[in-house]
């Protein structure tokens, strides 16, 4: 019989929780989100012994129980609930060696709602570096807990935890601190209101949305309504627990912990002198963004060229190897080429969240937070927003959920509803195709013409969204209060082994998450433009051939004129024809046009939905860059010139198109009216720069 | 004693005061509390936002929260 064990990581943030979740789970591990919100809920499996198996929750990072967003409550929501399917069996506190007195008031607190709690010192191999002494017998019997240090760098520790986990029931679950020393009445008359109860559960429940307001929070099952005291006096209460529990605290390290400062080597001053240089500093934070939009451009083409013809061979093969039908069709002109689509993705997005991710473990991340922030208040946004602002290159979605740390909600409001302006990696395909077809692969000093190209465009994303930024921010009437507050961790080398799973597990939920939505619209349309309403789509050979009677159309050349009045009378076709006269003074044909109202479900689809309409046409053998620069307007010129490939960049730089986005806004705002706005707006913006842009090239 | 956005870059002193009402709760639970050493170790242009070192703590906040903090310096010796 293997038994089965609940373990729940808690920890700050920058504690290396992460890092001890992967040591434990390696790559057992799933991201989901939590039913019916969008916090990620990372678990995983870790074999302990023969006989027993681990569950192991990887809980959102929090400064204390006193949650104050979201993502913190789904932790006190969890130790609360004895009923959840996840409740712990056992919690494991993961600390920072350096800032181990912060870290113990979580730790304190959650040894309070007496479940069996591990404590784990983590970054144990920079204590020597540090100067940092620790009793840890002494240590661990002053807080009635076991102790484990842990380098997940050196790779120890790990086993003893394993040890300690199985053996969890011995573990103590003997409180710390006895409420009653917060406030002797007020608790006095709590327990006499709810005999034979933990006070500190009780407390725990009732101070749960005293911080958090803006949000709607999820009940506590068993939640009790004793409120007979004003939220401030809560506060004041939450206040004095905090300082009681930090006296406890240092009266316990004062005999069991120790640093030497003079053995301390300063690397946070030398390289603080640098980042957050009044000048330098931002010379590097520009220098950084431009490499890395450099390498994203430079080295994805190589891999996307390969992924690209290697589909187009694929999508040949399957028409030469199968019987010839309707199945093989939908293979052939609307499946593999849908999957082409999604597979393309993966070079950039995985650089892109290589290079996030190096960001962010590293400690550089905050730095930018810091330096950004009075600029960016300008523009009614936080220095918090640039995280997600970055973030929003890879895609919205994470983006979005990455503005729940900032604190005030306008400054939060105002990021969520600019940050689709930044260019997701889902516009990346659709301008790389763009660019390739319309700009010169040429250098000028090193520097490529189309590398510059696409700076440009994710330049005047992020411009356009700081320009919304600031109207909004003048616009909207919503009481701002400043509480920023950001921790500047000290830097650290990435761990390589974090940096991979985070790049794997990002890179695969985008390719599956939007790789479901692409290949559903590319079997749709692929439908629609192979059938048709009517006589003309069903009796189109017949037609074209009358039409073409006295011309001297030889075999293929007639073919294809069918192929194209059979897409023309087909469903997609006809939807196509209906809105050219709209799109027409932007510079494109109604098939670009069928391309734009695909792409208002996801903008990555414009390619696949091209490939699927031109494979459709004509023969699959050719790449899709190749048969879209072999695309003529009526009087013979190239469709894709200068002039339309620059309005279509314009509009996708611009457009809001995209419903994962809109759904998750929904959910973050709780409103369909900011989602609803975003679409209009961004709708707007996009048709009429694309308009301008045509008019004036042209 | 004089609030902490007045503290020159470099300078240590202990926390006196905190108008708690103002402040985020968070800030506290990072150890702003009156007793503690507090120093200021960079500032962004203009002064905002302020990088500090609050008892073990790194974090920055901006001005107009420190205003809340009233300060006493400590002399170097």
């Amino acid at each position: 019989m293997i038994k089965n064990l609940n373990v729940a990581l808690i920890g700050n943030p920058n504690t290396g929780k992460t890092s001890v979740f992967n040591a434990l789970t390696g790559l057992n591990q799933k991201v989901g989100n939590y039913p019916g919100i969008t916090v990620e809920k990372k678990q995983g499996s870790c074999r302990l012994d023969r006989v027993t198996k681990a569950k192991i929750l990887d809980l959102p990072g929090t400064y204390s129980l006193n949650a104050s967003s979201i993502d913190e409550s789904v932790v006190v929501e969890l130790l609360l609930n004895k009923n959840d399917p996840d409740f712990p069996d056992v919690a494991v506190v993961v600390t920072d060696v350096e800032n181990l007195k912060r870290n113990l008031l979580l730790f304190t607190q959650i040894k309070d709602l007496e479940i069996p709690t591990v404590l784990v010192i983590n970054m144990a191999d920079q204590m020597r570096r540090k100067g940092i002494k620790i009793e840890l017998e002494k240590l661990e019997k002053k807080l009635n807990t076991n102790l484990v240090l842990v380098s997940t760098r050196l790779n120890s520790g790990v086993e003893k935890l394993k040890q300690i986990l199985i053996d969890y029931k011995s573990i103590s679950t003997l409180p710390i601190l006895d409420p009653n020393t917060i406030d002797q009445d007020y608790f006095e008359n709590l327990g006499k209101a709810f005999p034979n109860q933990s006070l500190y559960k009780l407390w725990m429940v009732i101070t749960q949305d005293v911080n958090f307001t803006r949000l709607e929070r999820q009940k506590v099952p068993d939640s009790t309504q004793f409120k007979t005291q004003p939220k401030s006096y809560l506060k004041k209460l939450q206040q004095r627990e905090i300082i009681k529990r930090y006296q406890t605290i240092n009266q316990i390290l004062k005999e069991t912990y120790s640093v030497n400062r003079e053995e301390a080597t300063d690397l946070r001053s030398k390289l603080d002198n640098l980042f957050i240089h009044k000048f330098w500093g931002y010379v590097i934070f520009f220098l950084i963004l431009l490499i890395i939009f450099q390498v994203i451009f430079d080295w994805s083409s190589v891999p996307m060229d390969f992924i690209d013809s290697s589909f187009a061979h694929v999508s040949e093969w399957t028409k030469t190897l199968m019987p010839s039908g309707i199945l093989t069709d939908l293979i052939s002109e609307g499946v593999i080429p849908g999957l082409g689509g999604i597979v393309i993705f993966i070079p950039q997005i995985a650089f892109l969240f290589l290079f996030i991710s190096i960001l962010e473990e590293t400690g550089y991340m905050s730095r930018v937070v810091f330096l950004m922030d009075r600029g960016l208040r300008k523009f009614g946004l936080s220095g918090k927003s640039v995280v997600p602002l970055i973030s929003g290159t890879a895609c919205a979605i994470p983006a979005v959920m990455a503005t729940r740390n900032i604190e005030d909600w306008k400054e939060r409001l105002i990021t969520i509803l600019v940050v689709p302006f930044t260019t997701c990696s889902a516009r990346l395909p659709v301008f790389m195709i763009l660019i390739s077809l319309v700009i010169p692969n040429d250098r000028l000093l090193g520097i490529n013409y189309q590398g510059l190209t696409l700076m440009g465009l994710y330049l005047i994303g992020f411009l356009m969204a700081l320009v919304s930024a600031s109207i909004l921010n003048r616009f909207l009437k919503l009481p701002n209060k400043s509480y920023f507050v950001v921790e500047m961790p000290n830097y650290k080398l990435p761990l390589l082994k974090n940096v991979a799973i985070t790049v794997w597990e990002k890179t695969r939920s985008f390719v599956v998450e939007a790789g479901k939505i692409i290949l559903a619209i590319s079997i749709l349309l692929w439908f629609m433009a192979s059938f048709g309403p009517g006589e003309k789509f069903s009796n189109a050979e017949q037609i074209v051939t009358q039409q073409y009677e006295n011309e001297a159309f030889e075999g293929l050349e007639l073919e294809n004129k069918i192929a194209s009045f059979k897409l023309e009378n087909s469903y997609i076709g006809i939807l196509g024809k209906t809105i050219e006269p709209m799109i027409l003074p932007l510079g494109y044909d109604w098939k670009i046009g069928i391309a734009l109202i695909t792409s208002f479900a996801a903008r990555e689809v414009f390619i696949g939905a091209l490939a699927t309409i031109y494979s459709v046409e004509r023969e699959a053998e050719e790449t899709i860059k190749k048969r879209m620069a072999g695309e003529t307007r009526n009087d013979g010129s190239r469709l894709f010139n200068l002039p339309t490939g620059i309005s279509l960049m314009l509009f996708y730089a611009f457009a809001m198109q995209c419903m994962s986005t809109l759904a998750i806004v929904k959910k973050e705002t709780n409103s369909w009216k900011w989602p609803s706005i975003q679409l209009f707006s961004m709708t707007v913006i996009a048709y009429l720069s694309a308009l301008i842009a045509y008019q004036i090239l042209k | 004693m004089f609030p902490l956005d007045q503290l020159v870059i470099g300078q240590k002193a202990v926390i006196e005061s905190i108008k708690t009402d103002f402040l985020p709760l968070k800030l506290i639970e990072m150890g702003c509390l009156p007793g503690n050493e507090i120093s200021l170790l960079y500032s962004a242009p203009y002064r905002d936002p302020l990088y500090l070192k609050i008892d073990e703590a790194h974090l920055a906040i901006r001005k107009e929260v420190a205003k809340y903090i009233m300060v006493k310096p400590l002399m170097d010796d």
